[in-house]
């Protein structure tokens, strides 16, 4: 019955997805792109909040994961024909070679969580503002060497040619796998370990917890989902730069997740949907948009600094998010109707079944 | 490439970052906040050079120095005082969305070309000739530096609010508790971030005097790694670590042949997560840094 109920939140999160997906098929071809980029939002923010949401520790680096995942994805799936000519300092083993967009996308997800891996080894040992600025490192370093190495990949010229494959279909299936494998991770023992050392750290560690392995363990997931996304990225754009994966999205992605409500899938979902399609929105009527009665058009700019606005005072009012990094749970309708029923008959004991509610979804086994 | 030149060019640039440095761990110790929005009173400063290039060299000084400084109060009474006591995650992202907000006005307002700001642009003057090219600006900044890092130091030692503040930094609740005006001191805090974001503002724009929407928050940015690889619970540790990372960075750029030049920010950080590592809690840093954080 538990176990079920928990399942609420994912079912939840896929139905969102699905809807998003569903309004974006029915949209014209501008306005789908609007939908395709708030899926792979998504698909990106669940990589982020499997290490951060479990973890309670801040990352910075999960957007190098992405990068090194988009500029895989896009120079494995440039047909070797013309991948001569637009990446002419390229390895020949790399230039040889091209790969199908599925294989890409595994490719991804592989490279995501092995630099993962690699990095989170040594890193997983820092914890607050050092983790942060650490995993920030990672995010210089990668963007460095990607920027500048044009044996293995465009340099700081735009990679282009990359097949156009994301549409709504593979961003939605995408998604809904990001989303099952970031829920089946926090229900896992693995999971609870990590998300009990959130909670307590020092009392984690008495009971056997090995925080860093398990930090480590979600950091490599987090890596091959965020590395998804990457590829999903490329794959909807066609082309990319190293800037388009650098740190307006790292804090596009982190605002999203903190704006949902880090500590829930359920807030992840929410927070990557809405602040995406807002942010699409506002860009898209920066070039004058029809809404409803009149002629939006805003200045060049204008889209961030809302976006801003809305996003501070929203953590104002919100600290913990839109959810409060509560999971989604049909819960509230059995309140609302003893609430009901207590206002009809004042005897019965009001509210025993939300406070139980408010308490945070960490158990012991 | 002379050692000595290599050396003084490094403490320039070490000057520069510590003093943002400064500001920031002066906030930090308050108000335990990574105040990313620094970096926006930098260009903010650096703007007002631009607008008021046509008036006395005093007069738009001053200019600069009155909007630094009420922009870095004005933040902290908006966005940061209703934010105390939340997650740190929370206020992290509250002072990235400020960042964001301003840097998406300073795009409206002046464009993404770069605006000039040259007011100070005599200070580019050789100042000694000879073996070692000295020019006027990296000498006054080696003196700002040293003086405001001095000034600063004596501020919090000697007087009274210099000492609520350092109370304050040791121990917010404690230090409310015995009486200190908590948003007095904060407020304090931003004041003197303030002015640090003034002096560098006007510093850098000698160095570089195209004025462009990031102008600041890059920076920033270094400065904050730097200061927390040096330690950022404690003053001087901060300011130490952002004179490192500047001098590593300008000494580097001198020492690196060309074919790694352009990899000159992969080795830094690289640096950077080493030393990480090796001290968690930061290079100077007396604390030892352990995996479980009792805060």
């Amino acid at each position: 019955m538990r176990r079920l109920r928990s399942l609420q939140t994912l079912l939840a999160s896929i139905l969102l997805l699905a809807i998003v997906a569903l309004i974006g098929s029915g949209a014209s071809a501008g306005t789908q792109q609007n939908f395709i980029t708030a899926l792979v939002s998504a698909t990106i923010v669940y990589g982020l909040y499997v290490f951060v949401g479990n973890s309670g520790v801040i990352s910075f680096g999960h957007i190098s994961f992405a990068a090194i995942g988009a500029f895989a994805a896009g120079v494995m799936t440039i047909p070797t024909g013309p991948k001569h000519l637009v990446l002419p300092g390229l390895w020949s083993f790399l230039a040889q070679h091209s790969i199908s967009n599925f294989a890409s996308l595994v490719l991804a997800a592989a490279l995501g969580a092995i630099v993962a891996l690699i990095v989170g080894f040594p890193l997983m040992r820092l914890s607050g503002i050092a983790a942060g600025i650490g995993t920030f490192a990672v995010l210089e370093i990668s963007h460095n060497v990607l920027q500048q190495w044009t044996k293995i990949g465009p340099g700081p010229t735009t990679l282009s040619l990359v097949p156009i494959s994301t549409g709504i279909g593979q961003a939605l299936v995408a998604a809904i796998v990001a989303a099952i494998v970031a829920f089946a991770y926090q229900s896992s023992r693995r999971g609870r370990l990590l998300r009990a050392a959130r909670e307590d750290a020092a009392a984690a560690r008495a009971i056997g917890v090995n925080i860093t392995r398990e930090r480590l363990i979600a950091f490599t997931l987090s890596g091959a989902i965020a590395g998804l996304g990457g590829a999903l990225l490329v794959h909807q754009l066609g082309s990319i730069t190293t800037e388009q994966v650098y740190l307006e999205l790292t804090f596009l992605t982190l605002a999203m997740l903190v704006i949902g409500g880090s500590a829930s899938l359920w807030g992840a979902t929410v927070g990557a949907l809405s602040v995406s399609l807002l942010s699409s929105f506002l860009s898209t009527a920066e070039n004058s948009v029809h809404v409803v009665f009149f002629q939006l058009t805003l200045p060049n700019g204008a889209s961030n600094l809302i976006l801003g606005v809305l996003m501070a005072t929203m953590l104002l009012f919100r600290p913990l998010g839109l959810t409060a990094g509560r999971e989604f749970s049909l819960g509230f309708v059995g309140r609302l109707t003893a609430r009901a029923r207590a206002r009809s008959h004042p005897q019965t004991p009001e509210d025993s079944e939300s406070r139980s509610e408010k308490v945070q979804e960490v158990e012991p086994r | 490439m002379n050692v000595a030149q290599t050396i003084i060019n490094g403490l320039a640039l070490g000057a520069l970052y510590a003093l943002v440095a400064v500001g920031l761990a002066l906030v930090f110790g308050v108000m335990r906040l990574i105040n990313f929005a620094q970096g926006e009173l930098i260009t903010a400063g650096a703007y007002s050079l631009n607008v008021t290039s046509n008036l006395p060299l005093l007069l738009s000084i001053v200019i600069c120095f009155a909007v630094c400084i009420g922009l870095s109060v004005a933040i902290e009474r908006l966005a940061f005082r209703p934010l105390r006591g939340a997650a740190p995650v929370t206020t992290l992202v509250a002072t990235f969305a400020v960042a964001f907000a301003l840097e998406a006005v300073w795009l409206i307002s002046f464009g993404t070309n770069g605006k000039p700001a040259d007011v100070l642009s005599n200070l580019n003057q050789i100042a000694i000739h000879g073996s070692l090219n000295l020019r006027w600006v990296t000498i006054i900044e080696l003196v700002a530096g040293l003086l405001l890092l001095g000034g600063t130091a004596l501020f919090l030692a000697r007087t009274n609010i210099g000492l609520q503040m350092r109370a304050s930094a040791a121990d917010f609740r404690t230090a409310r508790l015995l009486g200190v005006r908590a948003d007095a001191v904060i407020s304090f805090s931003f004041v003197i971030a303030g002015v640090m974001a003034a002096v560098v503002a006007l510093l850098f724009t000698v160095q570089q005097p195209l004025v462009t929407p990031t102008f600041g928050l890059d920076i920033t940015i270094i400065a904050l790694v730097g200061a927390v690889v040096g330690g950022v619970d404690r003053l001087w540790s901060a300011t130490a670590g952002g004179f490192a990372i500047g001098f590593a960075t300008s000494v580097l750029n001198d020492v690196l042949p060309a074919s790694q030049q352009r990899f000159q920010t992969a080795w830094v950080f690289l640096l950077v997560i080493i030393v990480l590592l090796m001290r968690p809690a930061g290079l100077f840093s007396s604390r030892r840094g352990s995996p479980v954080e009792r805060v």
